[in-house]
């Protein structure tokens, strides 16, 4: 969770997160994204699979157990329903690990491209960056920089886009300092080839596979961040169905009504397992035998 | 001997950069603030002069690098400025607070230790069997648990249902303090030890491929004797790296665990710093916590420079 410095380094040195064989890399990826496939599905056809609406209040049926008529994981205090709640609240969760995810792979991966190819003053003045903001625990950065600019899932957003870029761009200038000495990037140069093109159609795809192996345990993280700063009120702000929320939101009743906190978590371990698994698989298929 | 303080001092020269690094990172984060912070500390109290006295309280009417200099010259006199909800100190809240983070952070760790050391060596003597298996599989699902929700179903079960440990709160004396943070330290470290069983399983089995292990069997030293003599005291040393370098890691999930059980650490007073706009706070937990964990590295490069002499002479 949270990007941990030792999935960063395994991607560094090009080895995949855990060597973990749990049948071959083609059986884990289909699992993986059968997992996450039916997550996304069953959220964006919230409507077709549940009558509720996310803030649909019903006073008179407040905190149903689950299996009762009508609520197949019961109700919040408000008598909302909390399958509805979880599938319109995987909307925002899974927009989070794709929106996170995404800007900072592009970002970083491009700052770790052109500083690692071209090297120099760019270089150091980049890698100090990322040096310094290593240094600091992440969570507590991602949270100074939402006090700063105030709580909501916008400035989440700003927040980790701000910091997350590091990883990549780590990765990448390793991985990029290792292709410019190889003999296909000297030829593609020698050939007189712009640097645009070398970088783009020579170092890149050599480069990749690690940051897009690497992009899954993000992914893994970046869904749990989310989550916990919606939980700990500085991400979606209530009465979002955001389950990091939900699940706050269910602390008061924790003894009453053990479901409203358990459940929305069983939903996001889902994701992250989705995520670990499709990660896992590309592993092993794109970097066989290391 | 000269090569231990050979390490030491280049270990140091490099701490500089980062250390004022920090400093100015974190002093550039109250720029990050949209608008003037003046009204947004104020909000419906805002009048042009309350503005101009919160000007000056944060120096904002004097030039970046004015306000930098001062920064620093407060910093190194111990003053983190001053809180705007508790009024007062931002340094002696953060001192008040420091005691009960530091406290879960070591007793995570340990019970991480405790956890994962064993589970490690096991799973990496018996490659593929069923333990194995079973601890790579536990470890995909744990690494997907949010460690919130993994604190909250303990409090669920262990504190509310069972009744065997306190909801919240930090207690008071030594034994207290064990028996409040035990349901927080363990959920830290159950998720810190999916990380530390891999890597010393990771370490064990490539340890144990090495010449001088054959060459002690040969030698006819019992297995059991080689394993903790050469292979597990080896794995030890990828193990303190591990706490290293996911030290700041550890320390995230600190922040998070005190909110869940109400523990009165630093982790708290930054969340609830954040909704009561105390930006001095703010400024002051990231600056502290960032410190610790440089501090601590530290301390691990040069215990794991103690542990291997190898590393002193790279």
């Amino acid at each position: 969770m949270l990007g941990t410095s030792d999935a960063l380094l395994a991607a560094m040195e090009g080895r995949s997160r855990s060597r973990r064989r749990l049948g071959s890399g083609r059986v884990t990826l289909a699992v993986g994204v059968l997992i996450l496939g039916t997550i996304i599905v069953a959220a964006a056809a919230a409507p077709l699979l549940t009558s509720y609406k996310p803030d649909a209040i019903d006073p008179l049926n407040p905190l149903a157990h689950p299996f009762t008529h009508g609520h197949p994981l019961g109700t919040d205090a408000f008598g909302r329903d909390i399958l509805s709640r979880i599938l319109y609240g995987g909307r925002i969760d899974l927009l989070i690990a794709f929106g996170a995810t995404s800007v900072t792979v592009v970002c970083g991966t491009v700052i770790g491209l052109v500083s690692g190819y071209f090297g120099g003053w760019v270089d150091t003045v980049i890698m100090r960056i990322v040096d310094l903001v290593f240094a600091f625990p992440f969570l507590v950065l991602v949270i100074a920089i939402i006090a700063m600019l105030g709580p909501s899932i916008f400035n989440m957003f700003v927040a980790i886009w701000l910091t997350s870029w590091i990883s990549y761009a780590r990765i990448t200038r390793g991985h990029t300092l290792v292709a410019k000495r190889q003999e296909y990037t000297l030829a593609a140069r020698a050939l007189g080839y712009t640097n645009r093109r070398v970088m783009l159609r020579h170092v890149l795809p050599n480069v990749v596979s690690f940051v897009i192996i690497f992009a899954m345990v993000d992914a893994v993280g970046n869904v749990a961040l989310g989550a916990s700063l919606g939980f700990l009120g500085l991400g979606a702000q209530p009465p979002s169905p955001e389950w990091g929320v939900m699940i706050s939101d269910g602390q008061n009743y924790l003894l009453s009504a053990w479901w409203l906190s358990t459940l929305p978590g069983v939903a996001l371990i889902l994701v992250g397992i989705g995520f670990s698994l499709i990660g896992d698989g590309l592993a092993d298929i794109l970097r066989p035998g290391e | 001997m000269t090569g231990r303080f050979g390490f030491l001092r280049r270990r140091l020269l490099q701490l500089i950069p980062v250390v004022l690094g920090i400093t100015i990172l974190t002093f550039f984060l109250l720029r990050l603030i949209p608008g003037d912070p003046a009204r947004q500390i104020l909000g419906q109290h805002y009048t042009p002069t309350a503005a101009a006295a919160i000007h000056k309280k944060l120096g904002l009417d004097e030039p970046v690098w004015t306000q930098y200099r001062l920064f620093m010259d407060r910093l190194v006199h111990g003053n983190l400025g001053q809180s705007i909800y508790y009024n007062e100190s931002a340094g002696s809240l953060i001192t008040q607070r420091l005691p009960a983070t530091m406290f879960l952070i070591v007793y995570a760790a340990v019970l991480a230790a405790i956890i994962s050391i064993p589970v490690g060596i096991l799973a990496a003597l018996r490659q593929g069997g069923v333990f194995d298996q079973s601890t790579r599989l536990a470890s995909l699902v744990a690494f997907a648990m949010p460690s919130f929700w993994v604190g909250i179903v303990l409090l669920l079960i262990f504190a509310l249902k069972l009744q065997l440990f306190p909801v919240s709160g930090y207690g008071n004396g030594l034994t207290d303090h064990l028996w409040h943070l035990f349901l927080p330290a363990l959920t830290i470290a159950l998720a810190f030890s999916t990380i530390v069983i891999r890597t010393l399983r990771a370490s064990m089995l490539q340890t144990m491929r090495m010449d001088f292990v054959d060459t002690a069997r040969i030698k006819g030293i019992s297995r059991m004797v080689v394993l903790m003599r050469h292979v597990v005291r080896n794995a030890i040393v990828s193990v303190v790296v591990v706490f290293g370098i996911n030290l700041a890691y550890l320390v995230s999930n600190t922040v998070i665990i005190e909110n869940v059980f109400s523990i009165p650490g630093l982790g708290q007073l930054l969340v609830d710093s954040v909704s009561s706009r105390d930006y001095a706070v703010v400024q002051g937990t990231t600056l502290v916590l960032a410190f610790f964990v440089v501090a601590v590295n530290l301390l691990t490069d040069l215990a794991y420079a103690a542990l291997d002499p190898r590393v002193r002479y790279e």
